[in-house]
C-alpha cells in the first residue's frame, strides 16, 4: 500500500487538515424546499390511488353527476389560476426590490386563496346538509379526504402568506424574506398543480361518469 | 499553494456564474403571463369539453382530459415553478423524476391489485349481503 501522496508544502506553511472551502452560501433551501414538495406529491399521490380505487363505490346513494356543480368547480379553478400569477407578479416586484408592490400582490392573492376556501366549504357544507357526507360511501370519504386535503393545505399557505405579509411590512425585503418567499411561491404554484389533478379526476371525469 | 489560487477562482467564477442563473431562473413577467395563458386555455378546453358534451364517447372525453390535465401540469412546472434540468445541479429534476416513478407505481399498482381482487371475489346474493357482520 502506498502513502497517500500530499503536495509539498513551502517553507513555513502549515499543513492544513479541514476544508479551506468558503463558508457555503444558502443556496440548498430550495432543492430542500422542493423535496418536501415531492414527499407531499407522494402524499396526494395516495389519496388519488384510494379515489381511484374507491371513487365508484357510491353504496347505492349519490354520484358525482349527482353531486357536483361544475360551474362552482370552473371558479374555484379560476380563483386558483388568478392566486397563481398573482403571486408570480409579487415576486417580480420583490425582485424589483418594491416592498409596497410586494405586499399588495401578496395581499390580492391571499383575498383569491380566501375566495376558494370559502367555496369549497361552502360546496361541504352543501354535500353534507344534502346528506352526502363523508360517512355517506366509500367515494364520499374518498372525495372529502383528497379534496379537504387540499383544502388545508391552501389554508395553511394562506396562514404562511398573512405570517410572511407580517414579516415583509415589519423587516423589509431582507434576504431571509426573500427566501421565505421564495418558498412559498414553490408551495403555492404546487398546490395549484395538484388542483389540476383534483379538477380533473375528481370533478370532470366524476361527472362523466 | 500558487497551484490551488486559481482553482479557487475557478470555484468562485463557477458559483457567481449559477447564482446568475437562478436570478435568470425566477422567470419574467411574459413568461408568467404566457403561462397563464396557456394554463387558462387548457383549463377551459376540459370544462368545455365535459360540461357541453361535446364528444359523444365518455371514454374518449376522459382520455382528453387527462392529455390536458398532463399538458397543463407541464406547463405550470415550466412557467410557474420554473423547473429545467440545471436548477440545483440537476437535482430538482432527479427528484421529480423518481417522485413520478413512485407515484406510477402507486396508482397503477393499487388500481390493478384492487380491481382483480374486485373481479376475483366471489359474487354476493342479496341473501349474504343481509347477513353481512
Amino acid at each position: 500500500m502506498s502513502a497517500p501522496t500530499h503536495p509539498p508544502l513551502a517553507d513555513g506553511e502549515k499543513p492544513v487538515f479541514y476544508m479551506t472551502e468558503d463558508h457555503h452560501p444558502e443556496n440548498s433551501t430550495g432543492l430542500g424546499f422542493w423535496l418536501y414538495l415531492m414527499s407531499d406529491c407522494l402524499i396526494f399521490a395516495i389519496l388519488f390511488a384510494t379515489y381511484a380505487v374507491l371513487g365508484r363505490s357510491y353504496a347505492a346513494g349519490p354520484s358525482p353527476a349527482d353531486l357536483f356543480d361544475l360551474k362552482l368547480v370552473a371558479i374555484n379553478t379560476s380563483m386558483l389560476l388568478l392566486s397563481s400569477i398573482t403571486y408570480g407578479f409579487a415576486m417580480l416586484q420583490m425582485e424589483r426590490n418594491a416592498k409596497a408592490e410586494t405586499l399588495f400582490w401578496l395581499g390580492i392573492t391571499g383575498i383569491f386563496g380566501a375566495i376558494f376556501i370559502a367555496l369549497e366549504i361552502y360546496e361541504f357544507v352543501h354535500l353534507i346538509h344534502e346528506g352526502a357526507g363523508p360517512g355517506r360511501s366509500a367515494f364520499l370519504s374518498a372525495f372529502f379526504v383528497l379534496v379537504g386535503t387540499h383544502g388545508l393545505h391552501v389554508t395553511f399557505g394562506i396562514i404562511w402568506l398573512i405570517t410572511l405579509m407580517v414579516q415583509v411590512k415589519m423587516k423589509g425585503l431582507i434576504p431571509e424574506n426573500r427566501r421565505r418567499l421564495m418558498c412559498l411561491s414553490m408551495f403555492w404554484h404546487f398546490l395549484d398543480v395538484v388542483w389540476i389533478g383534483v379538477f380533473s379526476i375528481v370533478y370532470l371525469i366524476g361527472v362523466l361518469g | 499553494m500558487s497551484t490551488h489560487a486559481p482553482a479557487h477562482e475557478d470555484a468562485h467564477e463557477a458559483h457567481h456564474g449559477h447564482s446568475h442563473g437562478h436570478e435568470a431562473s425566477h422567470g419574467s413577467f411574459k413568461s408568467y403571463v404566457t403561462g397563464f395563458v396557456l394554463s387558462v386555455i387548457l383549463t377551459a378546453i376540459p370544462f368545455w369539453l365535459v360540461m357541453g358534451e361535446v364528444v359523444e364517447n365518455k371514454a374518449v372525453t376522459a382520455g382528453l382530459v387527462m392529455v390536458f390535465a398532463v399538458a397543463q401540469i407541464i406547463v405550470h412546472m415550466i412557467y410557474f415553478l420554473h423547473m429545467n434540468t440545471k436548477s440545483e445541479g440537476g437535482w430538482t429534476v432527479m427528484a421529480l423524476i423518481f417522485t413520478i416513478v413512485l407515484i406510477v407505481i402507486a396508482l397503477s399498482g393499487s388500481l390493478w391489485v384492487m380491481h382483480h381482487l374486485n373481479t376475483n371475489m366471489m359474487t354476493m346474493t342479496p341473501d349474504m349481503m343481509r347477513n353481512v357482520p
